[in-house]
């Protein structure tokens, strides 16, 4: 390194750009950039593969589904409750005030016009995600008479929306359409 | 790094003399674990644990290396490969207990070993550094136990998973998408089974790996002791080999009585019914709790039931969760009493033990269903916890007096050091 500075005059004054400096910067950048770069798919990998995704719509015929009466489907490898409530349940839901809820939403926002008895959400609680009860025959449906949560203890009204305990949203809603009156398409 | 009265390694063999010149390995373990390591004369069987530690994730890596032998990571059979290796694979049910209760052993061994820490104040300096190392293998374990207990693909595994990874969707903005890129789909299932026998399988050589560099970092000072006098003279020490060898053997005889005792007759006492019911993404199970070793932090997750100004509820818990164990990194600074030694510290011997029984409560109502009296519970018992660290330990530092500490090791150990006399009143010299 001595002999490189004595016929460097700029170094042994300790000022100015040697031109090798600018060898070591554009070495160096190119070699973090292309390190960078090699992240990108060493952490892309980890999200979603192409067969997971391309399972996340589902179809479902719900002609046999009775008033007050809900099933269990999977969508995403996730249950989703269909639940055809009945004009009592409706009600009920009609008469809390929208603002006094933890996360505000009416039963006509979380259907769609016309069809307001079919409340389609998923069965995925929104605290830490196990599967409420209520939509199965003879289950718990807790004291709002929607769905329970056995593992915290979270209840939901008969629109699916957070009443009591540690969850914070109501059950999401997952995007569907009716492609009939009797078949329904989410996601 | 070692004392000077330290024994050298003087090999006799030519073979060895040889080996020493080309790679002096021996020389290595000779001055780690050998005749070349002074240590304070005084430790007492709480000093056994760091060793039964070691002993722990040997016998991890080994039955866990064998299990992988048999084990098929694919949710399609992974549950069945399971009952395959308890019911067909030769000496399979033995190698399976002996893992899964070897992990509640380790935890076992490793809590006595913090605690041991919180009494003796071995993290102050110029310690902090094994301190900090502790903590990080505490963390590396705990996520190597959750993704293990994954791998079976159970009821309780699937839905562990489920919640854990569920924390993680409570980070505002990104929590979500995190969430998923985390279990590679919507939910649990084969991708996520996958990269967590991966990850479980790495983990403990990476734990292997900041083991070693606690290690080296507590050969430094040298080891602390029940006075927390440092080491003054050669006859405070002893050499490591033959006495905390012969010691930490009889610690070893006596640890694996217990571990065999639980292994053979009670191997599934720590484990939970549920897990041996194949995962249903449809169903959760009525009672979901973690691993016994995880319960208090469980309840410290739980207990935040209402949102905190701007901050839900769901949020606040993971964060104090996190933060239980992540406010042990600022302990060496928390505590700021020079005395090491709770034999010393008076009132702070009060609060360990009242710190003890507080994290028992709070065990206790992480594995409880989540209902009253519990819930309040775990909130008063979370409060404290948080307040012993952060101000009952600077406040006690700050007033305590603490009782006269001995003048040495020797002399803790004889009630006199020849040295004492000689250094503190030269003119009887």
């Amino acid at each position: 390194m001595a002999d490189e500075a004595s016929i460097d005059p700029a170094h042994d004054t300790g000022e100015g750009v040697r031109r090798r400096d600018f060898i070591n910067i554009a070495a160096v950048s190119f070699a973090g950039v292309g390190g960078l770069a090699a992240l990108v798919p060493l952490i892309s990998q980890m999200s979603a593969s192409a067969d997971v995704l391309a399972e996340s719509s589902t179809e479902l015929d719900i002609s046999a589904i009775q008033p007050g009466q809900a099933i269990k489907a999977v969508f995403r490898k996730q249950p989703v409750f269909v639940r055809n409530l009945t004009p009592a349940e409706i009600a009920e839901a009609g008469k809390v005030d929208p603002g006094s809820l933890r996360d505000p939403q009416t039963l006509e926002e979380r259907t769609k016009e016309g069809k307001t008895n079919w409340l389609i959400t998923m069965g995925v609680c929104t605290h830490l995600g196990c599967v409420p009860l209520g939509a199965g025959e003879g289950e718990v449906k807790g004291e709002f008479g929607g769905y329970f949560c056995p593992c915290h203890g979270s209840s939901y009204d008969t629109a699916a929306r957070i009443r009591k305990g540690p969850a914070p949203k109501n059950l999401e809603v997952p995007p569907y359409e009716f492609t009939s009156d009797t078949v329904v398409k989410i996601g | 790094m070692s004392f000077p009265w330290a024994n050298e390694y003087k090999p006799s063999h030519p073979l060895m003399q040889w080996l020493d010149e080309k790679l002096p390995l021996p020389r290595f373990v000779y001055n780690a674990v050998g005749a070349g390591y002074p240590v304070p004369r005084n430790l007492n069987y709480m000093w056994n644990f760091g060793i039964l530690a070691g002993v722990c994730l040997m016998i991890q890596i080994v039955t866990g290396v064998v299990l992988a032998m048999h084990y098929a990571a694919n949710a399609g059979v992974a549950f069945d490969s399971v009952e395959h290796i308890m019911r067909d694979v030769n000496w399979g049910w033995m190698l399976r207990y002996a893992h899964a209760n070897g992990a509640s052993a380790f935890f076992v061994v490793v809590y006595i070993h913090i605690f041991r820490g919180f009494f003796y104040s071995s993290y102050k300096a110029p310690r902090e550094m094994i301190w900090l190392l502790g903590v990080t293998i505490f963390l590396l374990m705990m996520a190597t136990a959750f993704m293990g207990y994954v791998l079976p693909w159970g009821q309780m595994s699937f839905w562990g998973a489920k919640v854990i990874t569920g924390l993680f969707g409570a980070i505002p903005l990104v929590g979500e998408p995190l969430q998923q890129w985390l279990l590679g789909g919507f939910a649990p299932d084969n991708a996520a089974l996958n990269r967590f026998f991966s990850l479980h399988f790495l983990l403990p050589f990476v734990i292997l790996g900041v083991v070693i560099l606690h290690i080296w970092a507590l050969h430094i000072p040298g080891s602390s002791n029940p006075t927390g006098v440092e080491v003054k003279t050669e006859s405070d020490t002893v050499p490591f080999h033959p006495y905390y060898t012969a010691k930490d053997g009889f610690g070893l005889g006596v640890f694996l009585l217990g571990y065999c005792a639980v292994l053979f007759f009670a191997p599934n006492m720590l484990g939970h019914p549920d897990n041996y019911i194949a995962a249903n993404p449809l169903s959760t199970p009525a009672h979901i709790v973690p691993e016994w070793y995880f319960w208090p932090f469980y309840a410290i997750l739980r207990a935040f039931t209402a949102d905190f100004f701007i901050i839900p509820a769901k949020l606040m818990g993971v964060l104090a969760m996190f933060s239980a164990i992540l406010c042990w990194f600022f302990l060496p600074w928390l505590d700021t009493s020079p005395v090491r030694s709770g034999h010393y510290r008076p009132l702070f011997r009060k609060f360990f033990y009242v710190l003890l029984v507080d994290v028992l409560v709070l065990g206790y109502c992480g594995g409880a269903p989540a209902a009253e009296p519990y819930v309040m519970i775990s909130q008063i018992a979370a409060t404290y916890y948080f307040l012993h660290f952060l101000v009952i330990l600077p406040i006690v530092s700050s007033i305590e007096k603490p009782a006269p500490l001995p003048f040495s090791i020797t002399e803790a150990v004889l009630g006199k050091d020849e040295g004492a006399v000689l250094t503190s009143n030269p003119a009887a010299a």
